[in-house]
């Protein structure tokens, strides 16, 4: 089930350096979400007709709140950044598929990319294995600290050295050598890619998050496809990020084009 | 406060209201209904049917514009089978009337799936002549009026049901396109679709769709939709559904009074997934508060 609803917002601040926390008042679509579903939030201006797709950060269905974390990269998420607590904002969720969780694994490897991180927190609280996060960030990641507070054991690799591993957070799985049962991933198309290919070779099922260009975010626009082939189909086809997933098996996405 | 009457007729099937959907932005109808009762539609103008499954184009297909978007989902659809198998038993669960847009490569395909859906249990055919003639060079059928009344002649021999014809607002004069597909048997045409438009990402020196150019829609088109349902009006006889842009029922009066007896909400199901319902209310709320008792008293009202 799905709900439109008008949240208010009661938090709505910088957590890093280009990324911003916003809470919202949203009883139904709390109660309602799963780790790695996303919500629609809309600007409401009639110049930008299009909802921005932004994953949930964390829910709290007893509060009815929930929480997103996101990076200005353009007009829309500029415009969130000026919107103060209190204000009313549009959003429509949950949305898509979430993570397939599978807790008779006991241990689990977690890879976020920079703004790719934000749903995985949600997703440590629902698995009963070790959580081993590995975190691929330009710079000084966020969400550490939260991690950590989860029980999660925290790797970090960032591209300027300045935090933990220097390099991509590929080259420090190959450093460290996790073992696990699963890998849970979100982040940016090309860490993906990588990633999926190194779980393929170390023999470790692989979910990735993707994301792509939406316009209705719910499935009925087949504006937001993505080249899948199942395992066992002689050929590929167009799936929908946002209906079914964002969420795929690595080894199922068609990476090269 | 006085009875109204918002029920339209086209081509003798009767809608309850004069609102559709705008084929493409809806589906089939089934994720919008978690949150509209598709009962208080006219009508629900389905995705582009073909009769095999299309793959459609690479990703991106979307693009925000100005008040408006880009898309190049390029008629991505399961096929009429499926379309048959699933699609019209769901929406039949409605009190609403089903209009199903067809699409084709070839003048074959475009019978091929007309012939497929003759029996099926369907109100009205809306023909999209704005796809390219794979056999004449990849010509737009909706750009050539001798094209466009040939395809629309042909299909209209495997439909039993009304046939609206949708025209394409890339041509140098539409009413051109309107009288030849009227001649070739069109009970109804609909307009507009989507103009053809481009944008580049400035960073990545490229362009944002992977399609380089896709369909302009939404809010930001809807001057050309009204100039171009006036003109049409004027030009022929048939009855027209207007699109293009609308996203309120003041933009609905504004093409009712241009000439059209049938309204379909596009994009603006994007922005609002309410947009359809508050179109309908609103329509008959400003026919109450104007005493309008039905809407031919300011259909086409414009000289
Ligand atoms: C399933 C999903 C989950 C996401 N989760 C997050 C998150 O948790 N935090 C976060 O910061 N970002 C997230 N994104 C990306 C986020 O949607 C974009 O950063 C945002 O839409 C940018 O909007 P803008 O107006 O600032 O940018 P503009 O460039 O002005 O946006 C123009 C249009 O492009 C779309 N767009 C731009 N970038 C992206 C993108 N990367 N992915 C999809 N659409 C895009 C916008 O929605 C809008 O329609 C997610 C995307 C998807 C698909
Ligand atoms: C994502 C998208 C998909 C579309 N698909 C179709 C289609 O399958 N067949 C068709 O005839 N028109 C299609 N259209 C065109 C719309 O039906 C409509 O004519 C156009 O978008 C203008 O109306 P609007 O501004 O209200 O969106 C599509 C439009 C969009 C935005
Ligand atoms: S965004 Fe419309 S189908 Fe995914």
């Amino acid at each position: 089930m799905k709900f439109v609803e008008y949240g208010e917002i009661v938090e709505n601040i910088k957590i890093g350096a280009n990324a911003y926390k916003m809470t919202i008042v949203l009883p139904k679509i709390s109660a309602e979400a799963k780790p790695g579903q996303f919500v629609n939030v809309y600007t409401g201006l009639g110049e930008m007709i299009l909802p921005r797709p932004i994953s949930i950060n964390e829910y709290d269905a007893e509060k009815g709140t929930l929480a997103i974390i996101y990076q200005v990269s353009g007009k829309g998420s500029e415009y969130f950044t000026t919107l103060p607590v209190g204000t009313e904002v549009r959003c429509v969720g949950p949305l898509g598929n979430g993570f397939m969780i599978d807790n008779e694994i006991k241990k689990n490897i977690i890879v976020g990319g920079g703004i790719g991180l934000p749903p995985l927190v949600e997703l440590i609280k629902h698995l009963d294995g070790e959580n081993h996060v590995f975190i691929g960030s330009r710079t000084t990641p966020i969400l550490v600290e939260r991690l950590e507070e989860l029980g999660a054991k925290v790797h970090i690799a960032t591209d300027d050295g300045s935090v933990g591993f220097k390099g991509n957070v590929v080259q420090l799985l190959d450093e460290v050598k996790p073992e696990g049962g699963m890998i849970y991933s979100c982040g940016p198309k090309v860490m993906l890619k990588y990633l999926a290919k190194w779980a393929m070779e170390n023999n470790i099922p692989c979910q990735v998050s993707l994301e792509e260009r939406m316009a209705c975010g719910i499935g009925a626009c087949v504006g937001c496809a993505i080249k899948i082939q199942k395992k066992g189909e002689s050929d590929w086809q167009h799936l929908k990020v946002c209906k079914d997933g964002p969420v795929f098996f690595g080894d199922e996405v068609i990476w090269d084009e | 406060m006085s009875n109204v009457n918002t029920a339209v007729k086209i081509c003798g099937v009767e809608m309850k209201n004069p609102v559709t959907t705008a084929s493409g932005t809806f589906g089939s109808g089934r994720e919008f209904s978690e949150f509209v009762d598709l009962s208080k539609l006219g009508a629900v103008t389905v995705k582009g049917v073909a009769a095999e499954p299309w793959k459609g184009n690479n990703a991106p297909r979307i693009a925000e514009t100005y008040g408006g978007m880009l898309n190049s989902v390029g008629l991505q659809n399961p096929g009429a089978d499926y379309f048959i198998e699933n699609d019209i038993p769901f929406l039949r669960q409605f009190d609403t009337k089903i209009i199903v847009n067809i699409c084709g490569h070839t003048i074959e395909e475009y019978c091929a799936v007309a012939e497929k859906l003759s029996d099926a249990d369907v109100d009205m055919f809306e023909l999209n002549i704005s796809c390219p003639n794979v056999k004449e060079g990849g010509i737009t059928f909706g750009t050539v009026p001798a094209m466009a009344e040939k395809v629309v002649s042909e299909v209209r021999k495997y439909c039993k049901k009304p046939l609206i014809v949708k025209l394409t607002p890339n041509v140098t004069d539409i009413t051109e396109i309107a009288k030849a597909v009227v001649a070739g048997g069109a009970d109804a045409v609909s307009l507009i679709n989507t103009l053809l438009g481009m944008r580049i990402d400035i960073n990545k020196r490229q362009p944002v769709l992977a399609n380089k150019v896709g369909g302009f829609s939404g809010p930001a088109i809807k001057p050309v939709a009204v100039r171009m349902v006036y003109q049409v009006g004027k030009a022929v006889d048939v009855p027209i559904i207007g699109m293009g842009g609308i996203a309120t029922w003041e933009d609905a009066i504004e093409f009712i009074m241009a000439g059209a007896t049938g309204v379909a909400v596009g994009s603006a199901n994007f922005a609002n997934p309410f947009a359809t319902v508050e179109v309908a209310e609103g329509i008959e709320r400003y026919m109450r508060e104007n005493n309008i008792k039905d809407l031919s008293e300011i259909r086409g009202i414009i000289d």
